[in-house]
C-alpha cells in the first residue's frame, strides 16, 4: 500500500515510453527528482474516481461528485467524495494494525487487531448516508472559509464491520462515559508531528446505536485507501467527519471529547440562530449532530432539453440525518406549486432514500425542477439559503436543475 | 631591386600579421572554449553567474498568460509573497476558491497561525492579505443565485 513510491519506480523505468523518445543521460537524472509531468499523479486514477469528479483541493485532497454521479442507488467508489483534513498514511500493513480503546470512562484498556476485530465479533453491513457538514458551502453569503463544496458531498455506500459497541462492551464503558473520541494514522499538513489533523467523536447513545460500525468493508471490498483502509468508523446521518479513517485508537471520555475540529467553529454552529456575518463566540457554538432534511436530483443531469409533449422522468435521493423522509415533492413553477412524487422507505436506517416521478410541462420553454424532502419531524428543506453560520455548515437548500423544453 | 626589398618586406609583414591572427584566434577559441565549457569564467559578463540558476527559475515560477504556472494563481502584485507563504501546507486552490474580506482573511491567518503552525507574516501580511482581496475579490451571492454555467444537451429518451 506504498502507492507513491510505486508509481516512481514504475514510472521512472517507463519514462520512455511515457515520453515516446529515449531520453538522454537519463542516468545522471538526479535522485530524487521526478519530472514535471511525473509529479502529480493523476487523481482520477489514483483514487479510481470518475472523471466528471471536482477538484477543489489537492493538498490536502479534496474531491466532489456531481449530481448526476449520484445516481446509483448505492454509490461505487468512483463517485465518492474525498474530505481530507491532513495527508492520508501511504504504507498500512494489516496484519499489524491495531485498535486501542482506551479514555478516562473505559474499564479496561484494551488493544485488538483486524483479525481479532474480524474474528471476535459479529459483523453487519448497513448502507449509510454520510454527508459533509460543510456541502453546500459555496453558497453562503457572506463566505465560509474552507473548501466550497457546492451539493456533491455526499455518498452512501455499503459499509460491513462490527458494531463499536460490541467492542466498546468488550473493553467495558464505565457508567461515567460521555462521548468517544477516535485518533487515526493520518498525519498533520504542517508536519507537526504532536498535530493531529482530526480527532472528533460523537456522544455514546450515538456511538451504541446499531448502525454505528468499525468497519473494514466498503461495497464488499477492502475500503479503498482514501477512505479510510483498514479501518473507518462509521456513524450514518451525521456530519461525516465524525466518521474517522484510519482509526487506530477510541478514547472513551468522561466529558466532551476535546480533540482537533471539536472546538472553536470546526463542525459547530450558533446555538441560537446568527444575522449572515454576524460574530459569535466560542461558548455560544454548539456542536452539530443529525445532519437536516436534504434531497438531490440525480437524474437527470441539469440542462437537459426534451421536446413538447414529452413526459421528464427524474429520479434522485433524499435523506434526513438521523431521521426518516417522509414526504417528496418537486416544484416546475419555482415553488408556487408543489407535487407530491414516490419516495422509497430507506433499505436500513440512516440509508438514503430513492425518489422518482414523471413530469408533464404545460407548454414550451425554460424550467426548473425543483425537489424538497420533508422529514419525520415535518421539517422541511428551504428553498433559500438556510441560516447563515461562520463555517458555512448545513446547507439544505432544495436541488434544482434547469430543463428546456422545445 | 628597390621592387624585390619592398617585396621582402611586404612578405615579412605579412608573415608577421599571419602571426597575430593565428596568436588571436587562438586566443579567441580558448575563450570561446572556455566559455562554453564554463561561463563563471568571464568575469566581465557580471550576469553570467545567474544563467546557471536561470532555466530552473524559469520551470518553477513560470507566468503565462498571467498565470503562475505552477500554483494557478493570478500573476499581480504581491505573487510571490503569497507563494511563498501560503502553499506550503496546502494548495493554493484552498486559497483562490474563497473570496474573503481582509477581516475575515486576517482571522483566518490568524486561525493558521495559532492551529496551524503558520509562522509570524510580518510586514508580508498585508501584502498577501491585499493580494487576496485584490485578485480573488467577494462577490454578493444574495439568498440563493441563479443557475448558471448551462450546458445545454438533447436528452434521449
Amino acid at each position: 500500500m506504498k502507492r507513491r513510491s510505486f508509481i516512481k519506480k514504475t514510472a521512472l523505468s517507463s519514462f520512455t515510453a511515457l515520453i515516446g523518445a529515449e531520453i538522454v543521460f537519463g542516468s545522471e537524472i538526479m535522485n530524487g527528482y521526478i519530472p514535471l509531468a511525473l509529479q502529480d499523479p493523476d487523481p482520477f486514477k489514483m483514487f479510481s474516481k470518475n472523471k466528471g469528479m471536482v477538484i477543489l483541493n489537492n493538498k490536502p485532497w479534496n474531491i466532489e461528485a456531481q449530481a448526476h454521479l449520484l445516481d446509483d442507488k448505492v454509490t461505487p467508489n468512483s463517485s465518492m467524495f474525498i474530505r481530507n483534513n491532513g495527508i492520508h498514511p501511504e504504507e498500512i500493513n494489516p496484519k499489524t494494525w491495531t485498535l486501542t480503546i482506551d479514555g478516562e470512562s473505559v474499564k479496561s484498556k484494551k488493544t485488538y487487531t483486524l483479525s481479532d476485530l474480524k474474528s471476535k465479533f459479529k459483523h453487519h453491513t448497513y448502507q449509510l448516508t454520510l454527508e459533509c457538514g460543510g456541502n453546500g458551502r459555496s453558497e453562503f453569503d457572506p463566505p465560509a472559509k474552507g473548501n466550497q463544496w457546492t451539493i456533491g458531498a455526499v455518498h452512501c455506500a455499503s459499509w460491513t464491520g462490527v458494531r463499536l459497541r460490541d467492542v466498546l462492551e468488550d473493553a467495558g464503558i464505565k457508567s461515567n462515559a460521555i462521548y468517544i473520541g477516535y485518533h487515526s494514522a493520518d498525519t498533520h499538513l504542517s508536519g507537526d508531528s504532536k498535530k493531529e489533523p482530526i480527532s472528533r467523536g460523537c456522544p455514546i447513545p450515538k456511538a451504541i446505536q446499531d448502525e454505528t460500525l468499525l468497519a473494514f468493508q466498503m461495497n464488499n471490498e477492502d475500503i479503498p485507501l482514501i477512505h479510510g483502509y483498514p479501518l473507518r468508523l462509521i456513524a450514518g446521518g451525521w456530519p461525516a467527519s465524525v466518521s474517522g479513517k484510519w482509526v487506530n485508537r477510541i478514547s472513551i471520555r468522561n466529558k466532551v471529547h476535546d480533540g482537533t475540529k471539536m472546538k472553536g467553529t470546526a463542525y459547530r454552529i450558533p446555538c441560537n440562530p446568527v444575522a449572515p456575518g454576524e460574530k459569535v463566540k466560542d461558548e455560544d457554538m454548539c456542536i452539530i449532530e443529525s445532519m437536516p432534511v436534504k434531497s438531490l436530483i440525480t437524474y437527470p443531469k441539469t440542462g437537459a432539453t426534451i421536446n413538447e409533449g414529452k413526459a421528464l422522468n427524474i429520479r434522485g435521493h433524499a435523506w434526513a440525518g438521523e431521521l426518516e423522509v417522509e414526504k417528496m415533492e418537486y416544484s416546475i413553477d419555482f415553488g408556487s406549486t408543489w407535487t407530491i412524487c414516490a419516495v422509497e422507505n430507506p433499505i436500513n436506517r440512516l440509508a438514503w432514500q430513492h425518489f422518482s416521478a414523471s413530469i408533464n410541462f404545460p407548454k414550451k420553454g425554460y424550467y426548473e425542477v425543483w425537489a424538497r424532502a420533508t422529514d419525520t419531524n415535518n421539517i422541511a428543506q428551504p428553498m433559500i439559503l438556510p441560516g447563515w453560520n461562520p463555517k458555512g455548515y448545513l446547507n439544505n437548500a432544495c436541488h434544482r436543475i434547469a430543463v428546456k423544453v422545445i | 631591386m628597390i621592387d624585390q626589398k619592398e617585396f621582402r618586406k611586404k612578405i615579412k609583414k605579412a608573415e608577421k600579421t599571419a602571426h597575430i591572427a593565428i596568436f588571436f584566434s587562438l586566443i579567441a577559441s580558448i575563450l570561446l572554449l572556455l566559455a562554453v565549457y564554463n561561463p563563471t569564467f568571464l568575469i566581465f559578463e557580471n550576469n553570467k553567474s545567474n544563467l546557471i540558476y536561470s532555466d530552473v527559475v524559469e520551470d518553477e515560477d513560470k507566468i503565462e498568460n498571467g498565470i503562475h504556472l505552477r500554483t494557478g494563481l493570478v500573476d499581480a502584485e504581491g505573487l510571490m509573497t503569497v507563494v511563498n507563504n501560503c502553499t506550503n501546507c496546502h494548495s493554493a486552490k484552498l486559497v483562490v476558491q474563497n473570496k474573503m474580506s481582509a477581516e475575515s482573511w486576517n482571522t483566518t491567518i490568524k486561525w493558521m497561525q495559532e492551529t496551524q503552525n503558520l509562522w509570524d507574516l510580518g510586514d508580508n501580511q498585508e501584502i498577501i492579505v491585499n493580494y487576496l482581496v485584490t485578485n480573488y475579490p467577494h462577490t454578493a451571492k444574495g439568498r440563493r443565485a441563479i443557475l448558471t454555467n448551462i450546458d445545454w444537451y438533447t436528452l434521449k429518451n
